[in-house]
């Protein structure tokens, strides 16, 4: 199982006679492992460049080819007009729409997890076509709706949009959470006279609370990081993702990077430490 | 359920069942009321309201009518038929290569990685939360003219393959469908990693034991009893690139040059630079039927309904 482990025995190190066959044969048990120690290579490519790159002091507008090492970006990360501004936005917009996102969703999950009723396949099939959907048709026709209606494009329709496609994400991670769920636990709370809301306070919501959690993460992931749907609603209102795609035509300074790098390093030390605090949890 | 310990519960108490029992039939639609209505208001109605828009005839200055010009239609396919197939093939061998590069490494996290599983799981999600537009654009740098990877490319002689094959162009990776195609893979692998080690994930190993007993080879395991097990990952890994893939303008637009712009860069320009909604709303319109059509056809074939 620990293959990763076991690599140092595996090599010929102490028979150099049979290395060949050994190397052979080595290679062939752990085709898979290196095949997949690849593709993670190839997926940490970009953000070993993005972190490299946020040192580069380049020459021109863009900086795509490294010239010498500076730390200038990294002293001045809002030295760049706007972009400190786009970046609080979309965090406003991100937090926003996993608040709205998170509760509905919760809600949809708990009726689709408990509940049987009329138009159940129906509600699913509405869930279900949002991830079925290319982004751009969705942003599409909502725009077109929005010119139509006369609303002004900005934060507001930006909101709307990204909570109507958080939405289904949540639900998916609430409801397999609930689905799987002992329905004992609660009727155990009520058999102790539990009020309903007590039952649901102190006994389903802790249960279901790391769904709507993953949910609530994921949702803020999606509306940070949309550009699509973004683009097409938000009018001359600057996320950072637009504030991105607008440097990639004018020219992309290296603080573009620097916040890239960050984000990066905050969510594996987030992820690191929660998964320290979850493991000391399980272990007492 | 809720009536287990009612049973036992003084008089003074019997007529809350009921209530409760009214209440309960309705408690669903409560809870599903307010997401749902966001959802039929602001996903399911633009949906319609576009149908209506790509049958109307009209400048921004006189504004739009409905005139059931269904030739918009018409003259859309006729027009953009080229880049309508050009997404679907960027999609499908971005999926594909997804899949082929996504299998490994999921089977990897499920089944070899020991106590480093979460290391990796960590690694693959980790790059989600940089902004995927700061990545695609580093892989400019990364396929730049002159740079490491297509130095040694063209000392491998992989680029005159790949020029004779017209997948790249004049030794170059940069704007050509080489470059987007690469895009399109990287930004979609996660998609198809997670769901792939979802369903690995749950494949009991003592299965594996088990082939091996029956003195399956490896390969004989993997196809026989890992494979198909893994089947509804798979179907969900490469729905999840391929929708998503085939609407991409972003890598196209940053990785491409115009000779390998995506239906999407063409709703897009539509839409938001040359204004002409109806083509706009009858494209993405076409590319929405066209995606259901293959995503039904596909769910039927791998024969898996509940994805949901």
């Amino acid at each position: 199982m620990a293959a990763l482990t076991k690599k140092p025995a595996g090599t010929p190190a102490g028979k150099p006679t049979r290395a060949p066959g050994r190397t052979s044969r080595w290679l062939r048990r752990n085709l898979v492992v290196l095949a997949g120690l690849a593709t993670l290579g190839y997926l940490i490519l970009p953000n070993a460049v993005v972190t490299v790159f946020s040192f580069n002091k380049p020459n021109g507008r863009f900086n795509y080819e490294w010239q010498r090492f500076s730390t200038d970006a990294w002293t001045d990360p809002c030295g760049v007009a706007d972009l400190c501004g786009s970046l609080s936005l979309s965090l406003e917009i991100a937090f926003w729409s996993t608040v709205g996102a998170t509760v509905l969703g919760t809600m949809i999950a708990f009726a689709l997890a408990r509940y049987r009723f009329r138009a159940r396949s129906s509600v699913s099939t509405l869930l279900f076509l949002p991830m079925a959907m290319p982004e751009v048709v969705m942003a599409a026709s909502l725009a077109t709706l929005f010119l139509n209606m006369g609303v002004t494009f900005g934060f507001w329709t930006v909101l709307i949009a990204h909570i109507m496609f958080c939405l289904s994400f949540v639900v998916t991670a609430v409801k397999a959470r609930v689905m799987s769920m002992d329905p004992r636990l609660e009727q155990a709370a009520q058999d102790l006279y539990a009020t309903p809301l007590q039952t649901f306070l102190r006994v389903t919501l802790p249960i279901a609370a790391p769904g709507i959690a993953a949910g609530a993460l994921l949702a803020f992931a999606l509306s940070f990081d949309d550009f699509i749907i973004t683009n097409f609603n938000a009018g001359s209102t600057v996320t950072f993702p637009m504030f991105v795609w607008g440097a990639a035509q004018r020219g992309t300074p290296v603080q573009i990077n620097v916040i890239g790098t960050a984000m990066f390093g905050i969510a594996v030390l987030c992820v690191l430490v929660g998964q320290l605090v979850g493991g000391r949890r399980k272990r007492s | 359920m809720a009536l287990i310990g009612t049973q036992e519960e003084p008089p003074a108490v019997t007529p809350a069942p009921a209530a409760a029992g009214r209440r309960g039939k309705l408690t669903p639609y409560w809870l599903l009321l307010p997401g749902i209505l966001w959802l039929l208001v602001f996903f399911a109605a633009p949906l319609v309201y576009q149908a209506s828009t790509s049958v109307q005839t009209g400048s921004l200055e006189e504004g739009f009518r409905v005139t059931w010009h269904l030739a918009t239609y018409w003259d859309a396919l006729t027009e953009y038929y080229p880049q309508f197939l050009r997404s679907v093939a960027y999609a499908a061998t971005a999926t594909a290569l997804c899949l082929a590069l996504g299998y490994p490494l999921a089977y990897l996290i499920a089944f070899r990685a020991g106590r480093w599983r979460h290391v990796l799981m960590v690694l693959v999600i980790a790059p989600f939360f940089t902004s995927f537009l700061i990545r695609t654009l580093a892989w400019k740098t990364i396929l730049s003219d002159g740079g490491p990877v297509v130095s040694a490319l063209g000392a491998l002689h992989v680029l005159d393959l790949t020029d004779a094959l017209g997948v790249t162009e004049g030794q170059r990776v940069l704007a050509t469908p080489l470059a987007v195609v690469c895009g399109l893979t990287y930004n979609f692998l996660p998609f198809m990693i997670l769901p792939l080690y979802g369903s690995l994930e749950r494949i009991d190993p003592r299965l594996h034991e088990a082939a091996g007993d029956l003195y399956a080879r490896p390969l004989t395991t993997f196809r026989k009893v890992t494979f198909p097990l893994s089947m509804p990952g798979v179907v969900a890994g490469t729905l999840l690139t391929f929708i998503p893939a085939t609407g991409d303008y972003i890598n196209a637009e940053l990785l491409g040059s115009t000779d390998q712009k995506m239906i999407g860069n063409v709703i897009q320009s539509q839409f938001l630079r040359v204004l002409d909604y109806p083509t706009a709303a009858a494209l993405s319109f076409i590319l929405m039927a066209a995606i259901l059509a293959m995503v039904t056809l596909y769910i039927r074939k791998s024969g898996t309904e509940d994805l949901v």
